[in-house]
């Protein structure tokens, strides 16, 4: 046969210290070949590794005492992060599997600003982002923590430290902060206190935590958010201790149904007691729990409420109207079934009210190209879902654009 | 139709690969003995680099004759391409994935000839 032989180069394996740029070179080619710079694309929910700067963060703690116990702790070898309570196993990169996960250590050499500024800025200009709104990892846990002071303590430094350190560095980069809801006082004083400070777009509450939401003691924190206009994110997560949890053997089992069970506990608290009645305008947004999860709730409670109204006086539409006033992320979204997923994006409203995410660089990541190759979304539902609904939402200005790098390697 | 170079046969440890770019493709070319197989390295999921990723054993459940498990144990023989994005893994000698057989990688043609291998695209 006769042939032609082309030229070719060695591409390298991906491991436990490739270049964020390098892992995702195939989004920077999807962002080319969909035109991503004709679109704005504001990613909700992506991720830094706290617990790899945390030495910074604790320096941050406010008490004298504790901040000292956790520099003292620090200095022993191998010591975890101070405070931060163990998960137990954090099998989330599947044995081994998914490099950028657990371990990940990506050499970033030659910068005067935070590691986590270099790795958001590579993330965000290989997938084709305008913002991207980052969050704790290891932090998605604090709130089971049993020392409610040290979660307040541990939330205020980290804060600090984000602002400080990570999005006074660059205008593209926001975050929602973490409120210590265990200790409610702490947590309106950081609503006070962080509104309207660099990037801060709004407050999130870690999901993973068994005080019900609706309780009096955070009437403040809803009355305080609403005033401010900020929105209030409930950001989803596992715990492997919660009694029910603990039958499940295998990450699979808890991962698909542990991400879910607590913001399905703080819709129907909030719903049920009427927080979107007592503040019609306090903006809420369910994060990381994909989608499946509303359709089922969204009938379960319009089915029962129609009978049980009396348990429910302070709501004057079904339940459902109101969840489908709120937001939502899209990640993980479950693209196994199109004809269930175009029925939940109708009842959701998602044209208006769902606002695309990553969660990368965690190991069920999505790229804007789950929302963009969507086959039933109209041009303008894409658009939204894509960043104009995020624009809306955290009234962010529109960016002056991008430029896609052009670095085809075939 | 053209063809891509892969390097020479010796440059193949058996189960490996190696990936390579040119031509408009990225494809990852695997030696398992005497036979080379050629997938492109894009995952059907979401375009991940499906051929950077590992490769590892097939995990199996070992069962005992009353059906009882006794855990879990790598497979002898068959090996699974993994997507280091997000864990796809896909049979080494057929492409496909393990739990749905219409997810699988698109498959090249290898030649060897004089002991170079040569990628059919």
């Amino acid at each position: 046969m006769k042939s032609e032989t082309e030229q070719i180069r060695e591409i390298p394996k991906i491991d436990t210290v490739s270049d964020t740029r390098e892992i995702l070179a195939h989004a920077r080619e999807q962002a080319r070949k969909r035109n991503y710079q004709d679109y704005v694309i504001v990613d909700v929910d992506s991720h830094h590794t706290e617990s790899a700067t945390w030495k910074e963060v604790v320096e941050c703690i406010e008490d004298p005492v504790i901040r000292s116990e956790a520099k003292d702790y620090h200095d022993r070898v191998a010591s975890p992060a101070y405070g931060l309570n163990d998960p137990i196993a954090f099998q989330q990169e599947v044995g081994g599997r998914i490099a950028h996960q657990t371990g990940w250590e990506e050499p970033i050499e030659g910068t005067d600003v935070s590691r986590d500024v270099v790795k958001v800025r590579r993330a965000m200009e290989s997938m084709g982002i305008d913002y991207m709104i980052v969050f704790p990892t290891r932090m998605l846990h604090l709130g089971m923590h049993p020392q409610t002071r040290l979660e307040a303590l541990l939330a205020r430094a980290y804060n600090r430290w984000l602002v400080d350190r990570v999005l006074k560095e660059d205008e593209r980069i926001k975050s929602m902060l973490y409120l210590p809801f265990s200790e409610p006082d702490a947590a309106l004083r950081i609503i006070e206190e962080f509104t309207g400070e660099p990037g801060v777009i709004g407050f999130m509450v870690t999901s993973v935590r068994n005080r019900p939401v609706h309780h009096n003691q955070y009437i403040p924190i809803y009355a305080a958010l609403e005033e401010r206009g900020m929105p209030l994110a409930f950001h989803g997560g596992y715990s492997w201790y919660e009694p029910s949890v603990m039958q499940l053997d295998r990450f699979i089992s808890m991962h698909s149904m542990a991400f879910v069970l607590w913001n399905l506990m703080h819709m129907i608290n909030l719903v049920v007691n009427g927080i979107p009645e007592r503040f019609p305008t306090l903006k809420f947004l369910w994060i990381e729990s994909g989608l499946a999860w509303v359709p089922f709730l969204m009938q379960r409670l319009d089915n029962e409420y129609m009978m049980r109204t009396s348990e429910a006086p302070l709501l004057q539409r079904r339940p459902s109207e109101y969840i489908r006033d709120m937001f939502f992320s899209s990640q993980p979204l479950e693209r196994t079934n199109l004809k269930a997923l175009e029925l939940t994006c109708e009842m959701i409203q998602a044209e208006t009210q769902l606002l695309y995410a990553s969660d990368w660089p965690h190991w069920d990541f999505d790229l804007p190209s789950t929302i963009f190759d969507l086959p039933f979304l109209s041009e303008q539902a894409k658009r939204n879902i894509l960043g104009e609904s995020a624009l809306k939402l955290f009234n962010l200005e529109r960016p002056e654009g991008k430029v896609i790098p052009n670095d085809d390697r075939t | 139709m053209a063809e891509l170079f892969a390097g020479n046969v010796a440059e193949f440890d058996d189960g490996e690969c190696r990936v390579i770019a040119g031509g408009g493709y990225e494809i990852g070319v695997y030696r398992l003995g005497e036979a080379f197989i050629a997938y492109e390295n894009r995952c059907p999921h979401q375009g991940g680099p499906v051929c950077q990723g590992k490769i590892i054993r097939k995990v199996e459940e070992v069962l005992a004759d009353d059906k009882t498990s006794r855990g879990l144990t790598y497979s002898g023989d068959r090996i699974h391409i993994v997507c280091p994005w997000h864990g796809y893994e896909f049979d080494m000698r057929t492409g496909i994935h393990p739990g749905d057989g219409s997810v699988r990688l698109r498959g090249f043609e290898v030649e060897v000839r004089n002991g170079e291998v040569y990628v059919q695209v």
